[in-house]
């Protein structure tokens, strides 16, 4: 856009150029040109300045910052001015590692990663492969239902998954009292409390992940198989491979950009998750089922506030995070995302 | 009937019922939201769960908009919502859009430097970046300030917007600003009457993950407005209501399925188009 075409008359204009090598004489319309020349090197700069500048403050230069937190005693006494701030060196880093809590939120944070990342990308494969075998209206509709959850807010769904689990009047512990005893069901579940345990709590969270989770990845599943040749999986079915084997030997290896991809935005979405553990553990104080998103947000916003201390640990779990962003870049270059 | 196409009928009677089955399953949750949110206590607390309200009521919703369950109308929550995620998804759909077009339409530089900075900032966990922040709007004195949540939210939207709207601007035909600039169009003209009507679609769609993003926000809402109850935006209230002490099943869902409303009928309006951007901001389309 902005194009030049329109003082692309006098252009042909030949320059000028004197036997030393240096420009002599120009007319004025060249000179002119030249400097709309210099100007339109500028207009690229000039549109990407309003978000280079909004990005830098807000998203870079905090970064920063949290890096330099992260050496110092940052906390209640320093904020309001009553003690100066100082560099300490790596103690915020060591006060973590020898924190019993850091290592159980940890603990919460890889093991619920490593349920809900892949039951979220089985589940959203398994309705992007089902997707893709429907006929165009069926695929819509479901489509645009499993969208809703997704589009659905953080708050409201995971304040519905409560009310779902609830011990008194939920709906699910109703249905489990009425399951027959061989799948486990009966009275011991009346009135059973999913949110005051961690292995029940995160239960309800990895269910609230995948119903929110899948359907994103169902929808760019079904992109991708959308761009598959039909031919390849009608060879390998001629060949006598079951839909099993067609999709690991064929299906998989096409897609795998998109699952690499998917599999690293999971991973990211998962591992700190904020919103969801916030309200279903129900908000901060049950130290026990801290994940460490909230473990994060308790230390810097929980009285007395240690910004280093929390900052120290923001920084590890953004480093651990950007190794894996870093494989996510690496993966959006090669397929060319940049050019 | 040959077998065969029996056959092919039956496989196709199993795929729809799949179908349907995961639509169903998606929905059960958001029905009973719904569903308790029309039933009086009696039924909501009732040891056997009704599907649908017996007696059905909008005692719950009137409750809610009232502000009798907590003394806060929803009325003043659901202005300063709107308020940050309007201020959100125009300011920075137009700043999304000039950055876009200089990706999109020129080489220079630091092109590929700024295009890998979108990609990376957009991975720095919110509650890494929510302390630091904190701390800047804290000397600024932009804390409890719905302006000052607002400039968070248009620059968090800006790198899923930047990165989505460049591969509309890159779908323009540049022939078509071409024959605009011969024809005698300057560089705004050609911006207003060729490209802006063509990147319009993209636009739209990017302006629901603007909205979608900006509506649905937490952990910086309930980092920033704390002390002030009358700056809070609808998610945080919803919370509120869940938090202090009301076991008020009814009005939490009423609560919740107004504030779930608006984005619902956004979405709704714009799916089509949705379904296809979607795919186009995570994987290169």
């Amino acid at each position: 856009m902005l194009s030049s075409a329109k003082q692309a008359g006098p252009a042909s204009t030949p320059a000028l150029v004197g036997p030393n090598g240096r420009w002599f004489h120009l007319p004025p319309s060249v000179r002119r040109l030249r400097r709309r020349a210099s100007q339109r090197r500028l207009v690229p700069y000039m549109l990407l300045l309003p978000s280079a500048v909004a990005i830098g403050l807000m998203l870079v230069w905090p970064s920063i910052q949290l890096a330099i937190y992260s050496f110092q005693n940052y906390g209640l006494p320093q904020i309001t001015g009553a003690e100066p701030t100082q560099y300490v060196g790596f103690s915020n880093f060591r006060q973590i590692l020898t924190d019993p809590e850091f290592l159980s939120s940890a603990r919460i944070s890889v093991l619920f990663a490593v349920v809900a990342v892949p039951t979220t990308l089985a589940v959203g494969t398994l309705v992007g492969l089902l997707l893709n075998r429907l006929g165009r209206k069926m695929a819509a509709f479901v489509s645009t239902v499993a969208l809703i959850a997704w589009a659905m807010p953080a708050v409201s769904a995971s304040v519905m998954f409560v009310w779902l689990f609830q011990p008194d009047g939920g709906i699910v512990d109703w249905l489990l009292t009425k399951l027959p005893s061989w799948l486990d069901g009966g009275a011991r579940w009346s009135g059973f409390s999913w949110t005051n345990a961690p292995l029940p709590a995160y239960t309800v969270i990895a269910l609230l992940v995948v119903w929110q989770g899948f359907p994103f990845i169902a929808v760019s599943v079904l992109a991708g198989l959308k761009t598959m040749p039909g031919e390849l999986l009608e060879a390998a079915r001629v060949d006598g491979a079951g839909p099993w084997r067609g999709f690991w030997k064929v299906t998989f290896p096409i897609l795998k950009p998109i699952f690499l991809v998917l599999l690293l935005l999971s991973v990211i979405w998962d591992v700190g998750i904020f919103t969801q553990a916030y309200i279903v553990t129900g908000e901060l104080g049950n130290r026990d089922e801290y994940n460490l998103g909230i473990y994060v947000y308790d230390k810097a916003f929980s009285m007395p506030p240690a910004y280093g201390v929390a900052s120290a640990l923001a920084m590890v779990l953004t480093l651990v995070l950007l190794v894996v962003t870093a494989a996510y870049v690496r993966g959006m270059v090669r397929q060319g995302a940049l050019s | 009937m040959s077998a065969r196409s029996g056959s092919r009928r039956s496989r196709k009677v199993t795929l729809n019922t799949l179908g349907v089955l995961v639509a169903v399953v998606t929905l059960f949750p958001i029905f009973w939201m719904v569903s308790t949110a029309f039933k009086p206590a009696t039924e909501i607390y009732s040891l056997t769960p009704q599907p649908l309200p017996l007696h059905p009521t909008w005692a719950n919703f009137q409750n809610v908009l009232n502000g009798s369950v907590i003394g806060m109308p929803y009325w003043t929550f659901l202005r300063n919502s709107l308020f940050v995620t309007l201020s959100a998804v125009v300011v920075s759909s137009a700043i999304a859009l000039l950055a876009a077009v200089a990706v999109a339409r020129f080489r220079f530089r630091f092109r590929s430097t700024y295009l890998i900075m979108l990609l990376i900032v957009q991975m720095v966990p919110q509650q890494a970046l929510v302390i630091a922040l904190y701390l800047d709007f804290r000397k600024v004195n932009l804390l409890d300030s719905l302006i000052g949540l607002s400039l968070l939210y248009i620059t968090f939207s800006l790198p899923v917007t930047v990165w989505m709207l460049r591969n509309f601007v890159a779908a323009v035909p540049r022939e078509l600003e071409q024959a605009a600039a011969i024809d005698g169009a300057g560089p705004f003209q050609v911006f207003w009457k060729v490209l802006l009507p063509l990147v319009a679609p993209g636009l739209v769609t990017t302006s629901v993950f603007a909205f979608i993003f900006a509506w649905n926000e937490f952990i910086f809402a309930l980092t920033f407005l704390g002390t002030d109850e009358s700056k809070y935006t609808l998610p945080v209230y919803v919370t509120y209501f869940f938090g202090r002490g009301t076991t008020d099943w009814g009005a939490i869902m009423a609560a919740s399925v107004l504030f779930t409303l608006p984005v619902m009928i956004f979405f709704l309006i714009v799916q089509r188009r949705l379904r296809t951007g979607l795919i186009a901001g995570a994987v290169k389309g």
